[in-house]
């Protein structure tokens, strides 16, 4: 199977960059497209050329490091799947793919595909958490959750932090992300007591971040390989306002 | 408010939601509500163009005879419309400061055609409310005024097919950012359910739908002469 790439290369962060065509004709329909990359990668070293940079880790879809843009939709274009995950069955023989990293003010590119995303920490940092004291396991069926809530907030939960939905967003907005993190916590009774703060806390740094605002358009929802749902932000919202109102 | 005893001032709180994005949002969803009510209000009071002059113009009449009532909502629009434009304006250099370089292909996923172009669509009906003013309001539009000839007015300034194509058009808009804006602000308000998003979908795409035919039948019928121009 051929492909041909266009893919962003930039050597390092602050430097710039530019579009590279590559073509690769010994592709195998069921590799992954990571898998494609990499043995693009085998070949530009043998050609002593620098191979691609891009982030990957568990190639499971499941740890969140891998992403890029392809032809213009974050993680390619099958629903609910990373790159990683993505095989090149889904393309066309000879086809042409743009790769492009994650753009946004707060996702500074590294090299190639790959960007800095420590903003995302930071806004955990802010509040995605719960402050308890950790001992042993508490027992089961000690605080009762009612099984809607337990639901959504597994669904919530089920964010990997890839940044997609900012990749995706017009306005690289990172309130999927956020919403996510405020809506797994803020539905279950272990995350009340710094729910108000957190909800604060959080979309402040989300701000500060340089994240652009959320216009309700649906797009991060569209590319969520985890399907994290438009919902969570109506959350996020109602918790920031109830939380503005009441602030001390 | 009192119940929380806040330490800090309701001013300082006021103004800190204000700075953030949510809060600008949420302005202009709450300020999109008032607008969307005028609106709404605003073409069932025009529908009754299709009563006849009489009707019309006695409607035209009791609003101008009542400026106990027209100034306060002339005063709280002007406040909607002024919220409603700044805070988009500052959530556009949001935006544009969120993404400095851009995608070389972009392709979009999963939003409407009308969410995409709200900043398109607004400043356009912007353009737009102005120039109703001037023709309706203030008669310096270019087409024949008589004051407390409400009906003369309407006839005469349709009767100029450009004014029809421009009205119908800027419906065509108003009808697109309702469709978008009319469900989105329960997003930014806080509120969505799987169970009755769909719904609330649903009717703020009927609405819109009967904003744009409602408002749009009327230049079209005094353009077709359908409406008859007694004069």
């Amino acid at each position: 199977m051929k492909l041909i790439f266009h893919i962003w290369r930039q050597p390092a962060r602050n430097k710039p960059g530019r579009m590279v065509r590559y073509e690769h004709a010994n592709l195998n329909p069921d590799m992954s497209m990571l898998e494609a990359l990499d043995v693009l990668n085998e070949d530009l070293i043998l050609k002593g050329e620098e191979p691609v940079v891009f982030e990957h880790d568990c190639r499971e879809g499941i740890c969140g490091s891998c992403g890029f843009m392809i032809n213009g939709i974050a993680h390619g274009p099958l629903p609910k799947t990373t790159v990683c995950q993505l095989t090149l069955r889904h393309f066309r023989d000879g086809e042409e793919l743009v790769l492009e990293p994650w753009r946004a003010r707060a996702f500074p590119v590294l090299k190639d595909l790959m960007v800095d995303r420590s903003a995302f920490d930071r806004i955990i940092a802010a509040g995605g958490y719960i402050s308890i004291p950790a001992g042993s396991a508490p027992d089961g069926n000690d605080i009762l959750v009612a099984k809607d809530d337990s639901d959504r907030a597994m669904d919530a939960a089920a964010c990997i932090g890839c940044g997609a939905c900012v990749a995706a967003c017009p306005n690289a907005s990172a309130s999927l992300f956020t919403a996510a993190k405020i809506s797994h916590l803020g539905l279950l009774p272990q995350g009340q007591p710094e729910r108000d703060s957190r909800a604060l806390r959080m979309v402040k740094t989300m701000n500060a971040e340089s994240f652009g605002q959320c216009t309700n358009i649906g797009e991060c929802e569209a590319v969520c390989p985890k399907g994290i749902r438009l919902e969570v932000i109506a959350r996020m919202n109602h918790d920031f306002i109830g939380a503005s109102w009441r602030a001390r | 408010m009192s119940a929380a005893a806040p330490g800090i001032a309701a001013p300082v709180r006021v103004l800190r939601f204000w700075n953030t994005t949510i809060g600008k949002k949420a302005v202009m969803a709450a300020s999109g509500i008032i607008l969307a009510l005028f609106v709404i209000g605003h073409l069932i009071g025009n529908l009754q163009i299709f009563l006849g002059p009489d009707q019309f113009n006695g409607y035209a009449r009791t609003l101008r005879h009542l400026p106990e009532l027209l100034w306060p909502v002339r005063a709280i629009l002007l406040v909607c419309v002024t919220l409603h434009i700044w805070s988009s304006l500052q959530l556009a250099v949001v935006k544009s400061e969120a993404r400095p370089i851009g995608y070389a292909k972009r392709t979009p996923a999963g939003s409407s055609y009308a969410s995409r172009t709200m900043y398109w669509s607004g400043p356009i009906i912007a353009a737009f409310v102005v120039y109703h003013l001037m023709e309706f309001t203030f008669g310096v539009g270019g087409t024949p005024y008589h004051e407390f000839d409400a009906y003369g007015n309407v006839i005469q300034g349709f009767k100029v097919p450009a004014v029809t194509i421009f009205y119908v058009i800027a419906m065509g808009l108003l009808c697109l950012h309702l469709r978008h804006g009319l469900w989105s602000l329960f997003q930014s308000l806080g509120f969505n359910h799987p169970r009755h998003m769909p719904r609330i979908k649903r009717a703020a795409s009927i609405i819109a739908l009967f904003v744009f035919f409602g408002f749009s039948s009327i230049p079209l019928a005094v353009l077709t002469g359908l409406i008859p121009q007694v004069l």
